[in-house]
């Protein structure tokens, strides 16, 4: 096909370099790219579910992962294949959309392409296969939003949202203390919530971590941890009622923009020039003395003489705090960031109640406690692990669960988890596949099948036999018209998620099944893969 | 299929049970690397580094030996950081943590065998482990409100601590210092206030604490040698020639006079500062920075004792021990906190001179001056006082105690194993492997001693059997022994750590299914 005639016959090249290209075309290229697809979800399976395993990912640099946050793994899995870069692609948008239900979207996904497979191979074109998955995954949210209850709960009944942060702790391996981290984050996003808008502004809540300690020493702390300490050795370690002033400049001579020099060539200028200079750093001091701060916050670093002055002038100071964390700190105390001496007035200083060093274990590792703001709209979440990919992994597991509880703040609607949702979708699109004429019919019913795949997975991580336990809970569902019956993973004796207290919020459900079958789409769709070939 | 080429080149992936081998067995292997370390009566090793010079250290350390070590197996990288976290935490334990960890992992892997799920296995653990240190906090003992038995406690933490490292033949001797310097921070972990001071010569048993302040410097020409009641400021500040900061100054000259004349200027103005400083009624000016020769020659004919190019550990220490403020300007002589010490000397350390702050303020630094035949050892002390130190300082704020010698291994065995029976389940397999990784420590450390191991823990184990039993392995006599007549004491913080890291290392490292590796980033050919 690369090469073509005109008319008179003379050949001309339309797809050069055939040698040096590889191409697949037609269903071998539908083939290989489901083939691709699947194969990246299968590394996943084993992740999904409370009793799912972790994975080992070794960086470039040798550094360690070890995580079961289908994301992460997706993300340092250093992915060469194109469609399973779409695959990664896929979990890192259900990360940033929703935060949770990365590990099952690229599961379900996974599913879709398989059935997609076989579809394929009875000759059904792709389009139509497409088409079909369109259709039931709007059946499915739909469904899904029937089945959706609304729970109530109030800054004062934070429960509910604890039961949901605690199904997504329960996967990770911090879920020996999953309830005290669901109470964290709950209690954190609730901080920060703004209650009337049903809005949460994730960014106010900042995740530190420092090795050692056990984890159930993590803590919630109502105001923000720097990790730095004061700039001289001296300078007091806690400091009452505190008032900062948050300084972008330096405690330097200023450094003008353009380019210029100072001539030095009498002994006069010299000496004014030191006295200028002397004349510089106590007015700095001074400034702020003035405008009544107790501490200074500054993005820069400064000069010995300055550190001194400071001290001597009985200011304490920290050096070298970071702009995200600068940020913070001006929300948190109500203050504003000055990015000159000149302008600072006391109204622009940040309020806190308590500000005080801390310090960690035999070495010298000190952390910068800033406590009772003013706007204690800023909070953080401090972690405390044995080891460094411990501490990696609760991050993780916590941002995840501070999303949830944003979700569920947003909308308030839940599904229940434990592969209870899918089945139920299953049940109702396997029923209304038979209302289509058509091929699509075929599709329908494949992606109810793939629906049971994600229950299936949880059911085998579980040690339980896949196949018998899901027809034993659908039949239950069926009969006893209750979509609470899921896979019983903890062995508690009942698959009533009810009882279990096993929720998903209903934004995510629905983010997952809406995106694997957009993606399960786009991968159809391929007829042709040109790649250049190796060399 | 495109399935094979799923990965980067150089990639690779390692599934299921290869997987789990491969974290098991490299685990395992970091274990009994370090495994003939423990107790003591375990073995020194030694390492020698591939950079310049194929520098060697020899060390009982787990935790150096496990730093030193270039690791490729993801496994093993878990446990040298959790060994590198447990010193870091707690100062001491770092060989223990490792062994418990691979025992933990070895036990683990007999139960995979017998086809035990993984996660069965890790809920048998935490149950144990939880277990475990209810035990162990049913048996500690708190000395903290008796003064002098506490004393005695820390005493003997320090001692079986230290009799693991090369210090043993002193351990007294080094616990008594250990001890000491610990008790004069009064209760802060900061170490940094205990300055250890190394010098080649002599033997260990020559190893002093001083209450004062030892700089390793020497008193410029000319200056005083000693000074009573002195009057100290301690500086950070440019003692060569002070630079404009202002930016973009730059001297321009058009003639030889005028190079002259700045010359002059530059000079006059080092010598209003030293005069400023002289100005503060002080009689001895330390320095970060450099000096140079012209200011000390100023401060000589002063007569001020002037040193130069302190570290900077050094001059906060002092800074601490003398109650000054490290000041950097000198504008304001009245307002600056001087340093007081009731003599400055120099002494003579084998063939090194010294400088000696005696009769300082504040007693809460102080110096410790190792002696040792060669820099070897003198390192490994420095290694093994620091653990001693570290867990000492962590001792006196979490005073509760424990008995040595495998005694807290033992205890939690027998709870661990009741626990087993009482529960019904696969787990009960999981949490009999608990203890059976536990009893595996005291059966190193005999082991190690040369003695029959078998033989002795299951004496120990009859032991235990009875209420309250204080018995635990007398290395020393090869026999069981009452671990608290023989004052074989550790701390519970460690013990503590040990067990929770080596547990969640364990935990972490079961976990795993797949082990992914990146293709390796291309080091650039420096050749």
């Amino acid at each position: 096909m690369a090469l073509a005639f005109d008319e008179y016959g003379r050949p001309f090249i339309i797809l050069r370099e055939q040698e040096s290209k590889s191409r697949l075309r037609g269903i071998d290229a539908q083939k290989a790219n489901i083939a691709a697809g699947v194969a990246v979800s299968r590394i996943l399976r084993t992740s999904l579910g409370p009793k799912g395993m972790d994975k080992m990912l070794q960086s470039p640099d040798g550094d360690i992962t070890i995580t079961n946050d289908g994301a992460t793994i997706l993300e340092q899995m250093d992915v060469d294949n194109q469609i399973g870069k779409l695959m990664v692609e896929l979990s890192r948008s259900q990360d940033y959309e929703i935060g949770d239900g990365t590990t099952g979207v690229v599961v379900m996904a996974g599913a879709l392409l398989e059935q997609a497979e076989k579809l394929l191979e009875r000759g059904i074109h792709p389009i139509r296969v497409a088409e079909g998955f369109e259709i039931s995954s709007r059946i499915a949210v739909d469904h899904l939003e029937k089945i959706a209850h609304k729970f109530d709960f109030s800054a004062t009944n934070i429960e509910p949202l604890v039961q949901t942060c605690m199904t997504t702790l329960s996967s990770k391996i911090v879920n020996r203390c999953k309830r005290s981290l669901a109470e964290i984050a709950v209690k954190s996003v609730m901080a920060v919530a703004d209650l009337e808008r049903k809005d949460v502004n994730l960014d106010l809540i900042k995740v530190e971590g420092k090795v050692g300690g056990k984890l159930e020493d993590t803590e919630l702390i109502y105001g923000i941890i720097v990790d730095k300490d004061m700039s001289h050795p001296q300078m007091p370690k806690q400091i009452e009622d505190a008032k900062i002033a948050i300084l972008t400049c330096p405690f330097e001579p200023p450094k003008p923009k353009t380019k210029h020099k100072v001539d030095i060539d009498t002994v006069e200028k010299f000496q004014t020039l030191r006295k200028q200079e002397q004349k510089y750093f106590d007015d700095m001091v001074q400034k702020c003395k003035d405008v009544g701060a107790t501490l200074v916050i500054c993005q820069w670093g400064f000069d010995d003489e300055a550190n001194h002055l400071l001290m001597h002038r009985n200011l304490p100071a920290v050096r070298w705090v970071g702009g995200v964390e600068l940020e913070l700190i001006a929300i948190a105390t109500g203050g504003r960031i000055v990015p000159r001496f000149q302008e600072l007035t006391p109204e622009k200083l940040g309020k806190a109640g308590l500000v005080r060093e801390k310090a960690f274990g035999t070495t010298k590792d000190r952390m910068l406690y800033i406590e009772h703001c003013a706007n204690s709209k800023a909070v953080t979440v401090f972690i405390r692990g044995g080891n460094k990919m411990m501490i990696e992994e609760t991050k993780r597991s916590i941002h995840d669960a501070l999303c949830v509880a944003r979700n569920l703040i947003r909308n308030n609607s839940i599904v229940y988890g434990g592969g209870a949702a899918e089945i139920s979708c299953s049940i109702a699109v396997e029923a209304a596949a038979d209302k289509y004429p058509g091929v699509e019919q075929y599709a329908i019913r494949a992606f109810a099948d793939a629906l049971d795949s994600v229950p299936m997975a949880l059911a085998e991580n579980s040690g339980l036999s896949p196949i018998e336990t899901l027809s034993a809970v659908k039949a239950q569902q069926i009969k006893e018209n209750n979509h609470c019956c899921g896979i019983d993973c903890n062995d508690t004796g009942t698959n009533d998620m009810r009882e279990q207290n096993v929720f998903e919020t209903l934004i995510g459900k629905q983010q997952q099944i809406l995106l694997a079958t957009q993606v399960v789409k786009m991968i159809l769709k391929i007829d042709d893969v040109i790649s250049p070939s190796e060399y | 299929m495109a399935v094979e080429k799923l990965f980067k080149d150089e990639a690779t992936e390692e599934k299921g049970e290869r997987a789990r081998m491969a974290s098991f067995v490299g685990a395992m292997a970091i274990a009994d690397l370090v495994k003939t370390t423990l107790g003591p009566k375990g073995m020194d090793k030694i390492l020698q580094s591939t950079g310049r010079g194929h520098s060697v250290t020899v060390t009982n350390d787990g935790a150096t030996i496990l730093k030193s070590l270039h690791i490729d197996n993801p496994a093993a990288k878990v446990l040298i950081d959790i060994s590198k976290v447990q010193d870091d935490e707690v100062g001491d334990g770092t060989t223990s943590v490792v062994v418990l960890a691979g025992e933990l992992l070895r036990e683990a892997e007999k139960l995979v065998g017998s086809k035990i799920h993984p996660m069965t296995i890790i809920s048998g653990y935490r149950m144990a482990s939880d277990c475990a240190r209810k035990a162990l906090l049913d048996r500690v003992k708190d000395n903290k409100d008796n003064a002098e038995k506490f004393r005695s406690d820390l005493m003997r933490i320090a001692m079986t601590t230290l009799s693991s490292k090369i210090l043993s033949q002193d351990k007294e001797h080094f616990a008594k210092l250990a001890v000491d310097a610990v008790m004069r921070l009064k209760g802060s972990t900061n170490l940094e206030s205990i300055q250890i001071i190394k010098k080649a010569g002599g033997s260990l048993k020559d190893s002093f604490l001083d209450e004062g302040f030892i700089l390793d410097k020497k008193i410029g020409l000319g200056q005083p040698k000693r000074i009573e009641n002195a009057n100290i400021l301690v500086a950070n500040t440019a003692m060569d020639t002070d630079k404009v900061k202002i930016y973009g100054a730059r001297v321009r000259v058009d003639s030889m006079a005028k190079v002259a004349q700045i010359e002059g200027a530059e000079k006059e103005k080092m010598r209003e500062k030293v005069q400023k400083i002289i100005g503060h009624g002080i009689n001895c000016f330390v320095n970060r920075q450099l000096i140079y020769n012209f200011p000390e020659e100023l401060f000589a004919d002063a007569g001020i004792l002037a040193i130069e190019h302190a570290d900077f550990d050094g001059i906060e220490r002092l800074a601490l021990v003398t109650g000054g403020e490290i000041a950097s300007t000198f504008d304001n002589p009245e307002s600056v906190k001087l340093g007081h010490c009731k003599l400055i000397e120099e002494i003579m350390i084998g063939e090194d001179k010294l400088i000696h702050f005696s009769g300082v303020e504040m007693g809460q630094a102080c110096t410790i001056v190792l002696r040792g035949a060669s820099f070897h050892v003198l390192d490994e002390a420095e290694r093994s006082l620091h653990d001693a130190l570290c867990v000492l300082s962590q001792t006196v704020n979490d005073s509760r105690v424990l008995l040595g010698g495998g005694w807290p291994e033992m205890v939690m065995a027998k709870a661990v194993d009741e626990l087993a029976r009482k529960t019904p389940g696969k787990k009960s397999h999981a949490i009999e492997a608990f203890s059976r990784a536990l009893i595996a420590i005291p059966t190193t450390i005999a082991d190690n001693a040369g003695l029959d191991s078998a033989e002795l823990v299951a004496q120990l184990r009859a032991e235990h059997h009875k209420e309250e039993s204080n018995a635990g392995i007398d290395v020393i006599t090869g026999s069981v022994g009452d671990m608290s007549a023989l004052g074989i004491s550790e701390a519970f913080k460690v013990k503590q750590a040990v067990l929770l890291s080596a547990t969640e290392a364990a935990e972490m490292i079961l976990r795993v299914d797949e082990i992914i590796t990146c293709a390796p980033r291309k080091r650039e050919d420096r050749m």
